[in-house]
């Protein structure tokens, strides 16, 4: 199959799922109890906004025309306005993004850095108390409540050593130091289940590609088991990881809705947070919507890299 | 092939419920960490059915002059911002964690392996419009999905539960579906084909049970997920509402406290890890003892 024509039905595979994404979102709206201009306007009363909202979402259509005229809203960019703040969905997203985007970043860093090593080595010392050690490790880091970890993380370097600041967020344009001091222990937090995630796929990735064929016939060339393992082996061990890394992209999308919480992060989780309990579920199907659209995109992405690293998937 | 012969290649259905299953369980009590796993898992669910009894407190009495005192004899984890009891508290938040662990998973179930079955054995548009459908959900990261469900449920436990049932079952589903993908030209199912057994009893008697062990094993690991999601819900207010406890809403209040009453937070938060830390050894070495080729 040609890299052409795999992208085509790889595209063309996302078609229906946008399809199946739209309607799931759209449908959210009809789980409301009640009258849903009543709960679209949430804690306000006035007549006229509740006329307002009525016309706006067309809610005295049939549901088949509201859902065309929603998704026809969203191909525009429109994804409604907040009730709370009086602003267009979109910007708002667009606003808190690169926030949640730049803690994701140093969160997936983090991940590669401490997950992909512990992998390796894991592997290399197969059954060895350094495996058992990063095996165990990695089953805490995916046990550990990642909100729990932040407030044991505040207790210990914020309030008893006082080193690095307990919550917030500083733009890296104010100041680039205080932004990194801010986002060190939320990107720990949050990449740590990521890391503990990456362990276990590059663990098995490498304990499967080190006993195959030509990383015995490079040993029996008598080359360094460092190269053998580095060049070798882990070349092709990480391919599968790319796509297991994009699926856990949702994982640290989850994620981030609570440790932005924890330290009081203004980025894309504390917006849905926020807009649930102002009941502003423009905002709450806005950011529902965004996630999904990356995900599906962070998913192409890998499949097409996959595609790239692996020389037997080359048309 | 004769009568006989597919009879006999048929039995499959009538004898994997016996030998097998026993030297699966040997092979699982010959792990010492997932042994430990499930006696902590035990434990819990002994606490929590027997709460009323062990509780030392009533976890709702307020008490104005114990308000936010360190462990002690009296209160062996301390009290919270209300004077409440900690160890009354996490003896029966046990109960709503358990409870979502096994309200979600069973709902996923219910609704993933049916929704599975049916994809993997039809086929054809069926199946692709199905797999969209699940590909769909499992685009809107988990959690996501459930704050967005509890949002527009309502936030309350029972919400919460449905919330994550429901964005847990496509895992279920697209589990189910390869299993049954995996399985659906075996002999014994072709057998059954042939001596003419409807499709519902082919579905049913012959691939499920066949299916099993995999699906316990990701139920296993599915609970503590669940455990996990409802603590987060509850932690963002959405889950168990107060007063009644639950390891993640005491975290919630907890974190306003880190400096004036650490203990508010170090128990609740060790009751959650403890737990999914036990459940995931426990599932893991289920699920080692259910494939040989783990040995």
């Amino acid at each position: 199959m040609s890299m052409t024509s795999f992208l085509l039905r790889r595209l063309a595979l996302v078609v229906p799922t946008l399809f199946f994404v739209s309607v799931l979102i759209f449908g959210l709206q009809q789980l409301l109890p009640g009258d849903p201009a009543l709960a679209l306007a949430g804690e306000e009363r006035d007549p006229a906004v509740i006329a307002f909202l009525r016309e706006k979402y067309h809610l005295d259509e049939p549901l088949p025309v509201r859902y065309a005229l929603w998704v026809e809203g969203v191909m525009r960019g429109d994804l409604g306005e907040s009730i709370r703040i009086k602003r267009p969905v979109l910007d708002l997203v667009l606003e808190k993004l690169p926030v949640t985007g730049e803690l994701a970043l140093f969160a997936m860093l983090f991940a590669i850095v401490i997950g992909v090593p512990a992998g390796i080595l894991a592997a290399v010392k197969n059954n060895t108390a350094i495996d058992y050690g990063a095996t165990m490790a990695a089953l805490w880091g995916l046990s550990i409540p990642n909100f729990w970890l932040g407030i044991l993380l505040i207790l210990l370097f914020s309030v008893e050593l006082g080193w690095l600041p307990a919550s917030g967020f500083v733009s890296p344009a104010e100041s680039l130091r205080q932004n990194l001091l801010t986002l060190l222990m939320p990107a720990f937090v949050l990449g740590n289940a990521l890391a503990a995630a990456l362990m276990r796929h590059t663990r098995s990735g490498m304990l499967q590609v080190l006993s195959a064929d030509y990383v015995r016939t490079a040993r029996a060339k008598g080359l360094t088991e460092r190269r053998v393992v580095l060049r070798h082996a882990l070349r092709n061990a990480l391919v599968p990881v790319i796509t297991l890394g994009a699926l856990e992209f949702g994982g640290l999308m989850s994620g981030a809705v609570l440790t932005e919480q924890v330290f009081t992060i203004p980025g894309f989780g504390k917006l849905i947070v926020d807009a649930v309990f102002n009941r502003d579920y423009a905002v709450v199907q806005g950011v529902v919507l965004v996630t999904a659209l990356a995900y599906i995109v962070m998913n192409l992405l890998a499949d097409v890299a996959y595609v790239l690293v692996n020389p037997r998937l080359r048309g | 092939m004769t009568a006989e012969s597919l009879a006999a290649a048929a039995a499959p259905e009538a004898d994997i419920s016996d030998r097998p299953w026993r030297r699966a369980l040997r092979r699982l009590l010959r792990r010492r960490a997932g042994v430990a796993g499930f006696a902590v898992v035990a434990l819990f669910v002994a606490l929590a059915c027997l709460a009323p009894l062990v509780s030392p407190y009533d976890p709702l009495a307020t008490d104005w002059l114990q308000v936010r005192k360190a462990p002690s004899a009296a209160h062996w984890f301390g009290t919270d911002e209300i004077g409440r009891d900690v160890l009354a508290r996490i003896i029966w938040g046990s109960r709503a964690s358990l409870l979502a662990g096994l309200v979600s998973v069973s709902l996923a179930l219910a609704i993933g392996v049916p929704l599975g079955l049916v994809s993997g054995y039809v086929g054809g548009i069926l199946d692709g419009t199905l797999m969209r459908l699940i590909d769909a959900m499992l685009a809107i990261p988990f959690l996501i999905l459930a704050i967005a469900l509890a949002a527009f449920l309502g936030p309350n436990l029972t919400n919460a539960m449905i919330a994550i049932g429901v964005s847990q079952m496509p895992i279920f589903a697209r589990l189910t579906r390869g299993l049954v993908l995996g399985v659906k030209h075996e002999d014994y199912v072709e057998a059954a084909r042939a001596l003419g057994n409807p499709h519902r009893r082919i579905v049913w008697r012959h691939i499920l049970p066949n299916i099993v062990p995999p699906l316990l094993v990701q139920a296993t690991l599915a609970a503590a997920t669940a455990i996990i999601a409802e603590a987060s819900l509850s932690f963002l207010g959405l889950g168990q509402q107060p007063p009644n406890p639950s390891w993640g809403s005491m975290l919630n209040t907890a974190k306003n406290f880190v400096s004036q009453a650490p203990w508010m937070s170090v128990w609740p938060g060790l009751a959650i890890f403890s737990l999914v830390l036990s459940l995931n050894l426990f599932g893991d070495a289920l699920r080692d003892a259910l494939d040989p080729r783990r040995g």
